[in-house]
């Protein structure tokens, strides 16, 4: 990056490219010829910067100053009054909602301020379709020092020695999976990244491979020289166009470049890289059905052992890592082993990407270092609650995890911590509730989930989570009686102990962690008849105050099943018989005079 | 499973896509992916024939197809709407968003309007979670969608 005087960066992630930053780029790099100026300003795609809520993001170097809710018409601005004129323009600023003033530098936002960037190290600093520039940041330099200076033996023990635990979920030593599956006698194996990323609500991985994808290229052919593979696959969703596309450039330009391919820096080591797509199914994130389906089968997971380092993709000693696991091992063997494991805590090393969404004020992705409290995360980095509205819960771990409430605010992020009150780390979703969520109405539509993505073979996630979702259906219709509380559980207990895979026997846990956390608010659903958020709907009653209607008819107009009578100028009336609790009356009535009860 | 007829001139395509990941097994998802590009679903007479080319039973190929939800053997609308149903854009009310659409369409998810131009289908996480809740329709993604804004999103179309 060496000519240019200005490097103009356009987020190129998902979520902003969804607001045109494809666009923004385009006219910038219009504006910028058209004022003179393309020999000396390069325009660049970058993957997210993960300040996801007030995307588009553009941010110009040297100086850093960081723009946000760009729109394309802002182009020729940016270009003639920072570029040309070198002012600043400030309503395109962010500005900080406690001081009120414009911060045009990143690093002193607060939702940069606590983060530390090690697996999203470039994501939002280099264009991820170019090679050139993720080796300008020591890029394939950790695979050149390994394949030169140790042997597979020692390099594992780096790894080891780090502490690196997966971040696909499990958190099972990364070093000591290297090790076991070096250990399996065979004359072919193979190196799987897991890039299947089925929480709903989680986007790290896919960030990671949108924006820098050749960490994971180089990380995975580390691991191949470690374990003695010659064989690498990524099993990305098939729904990650984009990340799809820049793998597919990443893959080129590194053979090209070889670092993938034969005799890799001269080492007599061969590596190589294909893509595997997966086709729409959670449960394919669990490493045997995954590898069924790469196998071009159904995705049905099978009983460990044998473990896939035993046994795995055409039966073969398979190790198989999650994406964001991979991102870390780079950095790990350019700044050392202990420098990873001084971070975080010390059963649980490093740091950890999380997809914050929900009801925070700055939605995106982040990164802190393991230790970090929910509250840090939350209020300082997540700036609060939206529309000033009341924390209620965190769900963490997506399906498999659980809600965690005010109490568990200033519990520490890692791995133990999370499991041992009643969630856990999962692959890095993490979703804000507030007083408006319904605890019943989550825990189903968790289960929903479960439901639709149980592979269906064994009986106790395909019958019995289809059991507890009706139970829990019928709590949220006001039909459910007190005895379903304790049914709930048993039956939740049950499924935890019996289930095949990890989906079944993680299934309940959104179920037992709201039980365990908000008991008042199922009771409140079977004893009373009552949703405290007021969601769920067969438990609210449209009402009309007879003192604010005027009988303007609106109302009764509007409705699409004919539920509100009265006649002109005098009081309407619901029929709550009738009334499907859709809420246009509500809406329309400009008298405030109808509410829910 | 009802008989549909397809172009002869895509049978051959399909049994190039099937030629070209050298009619492996192992490949099939990967073949469906191609032959579901090729002709926006995967109707029995395709699975037929991907069958008969990779080798394998018809019941192994109904089978994948069957597991994994991205395949359909239904054709789509020509303009397939798609609703986030992910945790961030339920929390941010996409269920009441897909009411509407389900309203204004007169559909069910999963299913397409008579006149063929609408299909309705949910999904898990597009990832622009920052622009909760999200729908896309074909290519495009709308974010921050509100009830209110269905009727304008489906006039453009
Ligand atoms: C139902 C289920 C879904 C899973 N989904 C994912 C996933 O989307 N991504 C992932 O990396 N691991 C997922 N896992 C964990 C994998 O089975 C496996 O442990 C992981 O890929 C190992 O990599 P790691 O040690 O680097 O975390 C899932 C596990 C279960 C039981």
């Amino acid at each position: 990056m060496a000519k240019f005087k200005y490097h103009v960066l356009v987020c190129g992630g998902t979520g902003c490219r969804a607001s045109q930053s494809e666009t923004i780029a385009a006219n910038i790099k219009r504006a910028v010829a058209e004022n003179n100026l393309a020999n000396e300003v390069q325009v660049i795609k970058t993957g997210c910067f993960g300040f996801c809520e007030k995307g588009p993001v553009v941010k110009m170097v040297p100086d850093n100053t960081f723009y946000v809710q760009v729109t394309p018409g802002d182009a020729d601005e940016l270009v003639l009054e920072h570029l040309v004129k070198g002012r600043k323009v400030k309503r395109l600023l962010y500005v900080d909602p406690e001081t009120h003033t414009a911060v045009s530098d990143s690093k002193h936002m607060d939702f940069y301020k606590k983060q530390l960037r090690i697996a999203l190290r470039n994501c939002g600093f280099i264009d991820p379709e170019n090679i050139e520039e993720y080796i300008a940041r020591d890029g394939y330099s950790a695979l050149g020092t390994v394949l030169e200076q140790y042997s597979p033996e020692k390099a594992i023990e780096v790894v080891k020695a780090s502490g690196l635990r997966g971040r696909g979920g499990g958190g099972f030593p990364t070093g000591l999976k290297w090790e076991l599956t070096r250990k399996s006698k065979a004359e072919q194996k193979f190196v799987v990244c897991n890039a299947d990323e089925g929480d709903p609500g989680a986007f790290m991985d896919r960030s990671i491979l949108e924006g820098d994808p050749h960490s994971v290229l180089e990380a995975m052919a580390i691991c191949g020289y470690c374990i003695g593979a010659d064989k690498g696959l990524i099993y990305i969703r098939a729904e990650y166009p984009l990340a799809i596309k820049r793998l597919k450039i990443a893959i080129e330009q590194a053979r090209k470049y070889g670092f993938l391919g034969n005799d890799i820096f001269g080492s007599g080591f061969n590596f190589d890289v294909t893509i595997r797509y997966g086709a729409g199914a959670f449960v394919c994130g669990e490493e045997t059905a995954l590898i069924h389906s790469m196998e071009g089968k159904r995705g049905e997971p099978t009983v460990k052992p044998p473990f896939p380092a035993q046994c795995g993709y055409q039966g073969k000693p398979t190790n198989v890592n999650n994406v964001e696991t991979f991102a870390n091992i780079p950095v790990i063997f350019l700044k050392g082993a202990d420098w990873f494991s001084n971070i975080g805590t010390p059963k649980s090393p490093g740091t950890k990407v999380f997809a914050l969404a929900g009801k925070v004020n700055n939605v995106g992705l982040i990164e802190v270092p393991m230790g970090t409290t929910l509250r840090e995360v939350i209020f300082d980095i997540g700036g609060g609650i939206k529309s000033g509205k009341k924390f209620k819960a965190v769900q963490t771990g997506g399906p498999s995890g659980g809600c965690l409430t005010e109490k568990h605010l200033d519990l520490p992020i890692d791995y133990e911590t999370l499991v041992a009150n009643g969630s856990m780390m999962g692959s890095g979703g993490m979703i804000v509730m507030d007083e408006d969520d319904c605890m019943v109405s989550v825990a189903k539509f968790y289960l929903d989930f479960t439901v639709e993505e149980s592979c269906g073979k064994c009986s106790p996630c395909r019958i019995g989570n289809k059991r507890l979702h009706e139970l829990l259906d019928k709590i949220t219709l006001g039909q459910g009686e007190e005895a379903d509380l304790s049914r709930l559980r048993n039956l939740a207990t049950v499924i935890k102990d019996t289930a095949l895979c990890g989906l079944g026997q993680t299934s309940p846990n959104p179920v037992l962690s709201t039980l365990d956390n908000f008991p008042e608010e199922y009771e409140a659903h079977v004893k009373e008849g009552k949703c405290p958020a007021g969601q769920c709907r067969a438990l609210m009653q449209y009402v009309i105050d007879p003192n604010l209607c005027v009988g303007c008819t609106l109302c009764s107009r509007v409705c699409p099943v004919d539920a509100i009578s009265g006649s002109k100028k005098t009081p309407h009336f619901i029929n709550s018989m009738v009334c499907i609790k859709c809420g246009a009356c509500m809406e329309k009535c400009k008298f405030g005079a109808i509410s829910v009860q | 499973m009802a008989k549909v007829k397809i172009p002869v001139n895509k049978v051959q395509e399909l049994r190039v896509i099937c030629k070209k990941f050298n009619n492996d097994p192992g490949e099939l998802i990967n073949v469906l992916h191609e032959a579901q590009n090729l002709l926006g679903y995967l109707p029995a007479e395709v699975q037929e024939i991907v069958a008969e080319e990779l080798n394998v039973s018809v019941a192994h190929v109904y089978g994948v197809v069957t597991f994994y939800s991205f395949f359909s053997m239904l054709p789509k609308g020509k303009h397939p709407i798609s609703i986030c149903m992910g945790t961030a854009c339920y929390v941010r009310g996409a269920e009441k968003v897909l009411e509407e659409f389900k309203r204004r369409l007169d559909i069910k998810v999963g299913e397409t309007t008579p006149d063929g131009k609408f299909s309705l289908s949910c999904l898990r996480c597009v990832g622009a979670c920052g622009l909760a809740p999200v729908i896309t329709i074909g290519e495009r993604v709308y974010g921050r969608v509100s009830p209110e804004d269905v009727k304008k999103i489906l006039d453009e179309y």
